[in-house]
């Protein structure tokens, strides 16, 4: 075989020739040193380039970043969508005349959820929000205090029911939050596992903060 | 493993092993909360920028912060079905494969570009001997820069660099072929 193109040899690295064209290249690099000193060459380049490091930018660009994003850098701006505005608006119509009757009977409590007790069986003891000891576990659960602060100081301006219904959601959405920690103690490396305890917290605060919106509604 | 519990919110610490933080952050700032996009600003700032420079060939903090700032836009788009990073890296390319500017040039430069029979390189625009691997990356020819930073230093395929610069996959084996040969010479 004649000598290869050097693009030719470039393709041979990236395994981008025909099988037949791939053996006859392979062929002729046992036996010719020009070819095989430039393939090295090439190689070279590819590995040098795959092991280049990042490097940070000469300024820190968050205040730019978050003065285009609309906040005070570090400052919480919650958000509700628009089908979930509209759930609350709808649900303000019903609970408004419930709030009273929560004060008269007493009826069901928020405090209970989330709780866990510290004799839980052993097997439950891998039941961890471990993010509470992340950096980004801090953010999430210092949003979920202050919202569940929020709701255990209104919730007796909503009625019975709505208590009764927002905490068995709740409870609900800790159980399978706790199910996914379990099950990512286990298989650590899961992205499903983690996409899903991700969107598992989120409905959380989803959920609390269309409750705590309804106690500031119904003041 | 201790467990305290104040008012419904629960304390728990433990030594297993920790969520994905990016997954967490991202769900967090999907919904509107700036100090969770902060953190993975944190953590993927470097990543983006070094994104930018390599594939202008220069710094361009404008660029960077277009990214990320689009990356926030677009949030509610990022489903966890690939890693953050690697969402935040899409967006990232194509900001900056798509500004105006540069699509322009880009073309521009692709028409006065060689893109084969490139076995010896010596046009003024090749990197010359010696010169620092990230200066002779820098200084190929816009073309060739992106084609090389997209598959041999991120990893693309020839088919999707085509997609998305909307060339055809020889044209981008080409041009790979040319960076190659032009940066072996920094090398030597």
């Amino acid at each position: 075989m004649p000598h290869p193109s050097s693009e030719q040899l470039s393709d041979y690295l990236d395994d981008e020739l025909a099988p037949a064209a791939r053996a006859e290249v392979h062929a002729h690099l046992a036996s010719c040193t020009d070819c095989a000193a430039l393939l090295a060459e090439l190689r070279r380049v590819i590995s040098r380039a795959q092991a280049l490091d990042d490097s940070p930018p000469q300024a820190d660009l968050w205040p730019g970043v978050a003065a285009a994003i609309g906040g005070t850098p570090g400052r919480r701006r919650p958000s509700f969508s628009w089908p979930q505005l509209i759930a609350a608006g709808l649900a303000l119509v019903v609970l408004s005349g419930g709030a009273v009757a929560l004060l008269l009977n007493g009826g069901a409590s928020f405090a209970g959820v989330g709780r866990r007790s510290t004799t839980q069986s052993p097997g439950a003891s891998t039941v961890v929000p471990a993010a509470a000891s992340s950096e980004a576990g801090r953010g999430y659960d210092a949003a979920i205090r202050e919202l569940e602060a929020e709701l255990v100081a209104g919730q007796g301006r909503l009625d019975s029911t709505t208590v009764r219904v927002v905490t068995q959601k709740l409870q609900l959405i800790d159980r399978a939050i706790a199910e996914a920690e379990r099950a990512l103690a286990t298989d650590s490396a899961s992205t499903y596992l983690h996409s899903h305890l991700a969107q598992t917290r989120l409905r959380k605060l989803d959920l609390l903060r269309q409750a705590a919106a309804l106690t500031r509604a119904v003041s | 493993m201790i467990t305290t519990s104040i008012g419904y919110r629960t304390l728990h610490t433990t030594d297993a092993p920790a969520p994905d933080a990016d997954a967490v952050d991202a769900a967090l700032a999907a919904s509107g909360d700036a100090h969770a996009f902060e953190r993975l600003y944190r953590r993927h700032v470097n990543r983006i920028h070094t994104l930018v420079r390599r594939m202008l060939g220069e710094e361009n903090d404008d660029v960077t912060q277009e990214v990320l700032v689009r990356a926030w836009q677009k949030l509610h788009t990022f489903r966890g079905e690939s890693a953050f990073g690697t969402w935040l890296h899409r967006v990232g390319v194509n900001v900056i494969l798509n500004r105006r500017s540069e699509r322009s040039r880009f073309r521009q430069r692709f028409l006065e570009e060689p893109a084969a029979g490139l076995d010896a390189p010596a046009c003024s625009t090749s990197p010359a001997v010696g010169l620092d691997f990230e200066t002779a990356i820098a200084r190929l020819p816009a073309g060739a820069r992106k084609i090389f930073v997209l598959h041999d230093v991120e990893g693309y395929r020839h088919e999707e660099i085509a997609g998305l610069l909307g060339i055809s996959p020889g044209t981008s084996k080409s041009q790979l072929h040319y960076a190659r040969m032009a940066l072996r010479r920094t090398l030597g």
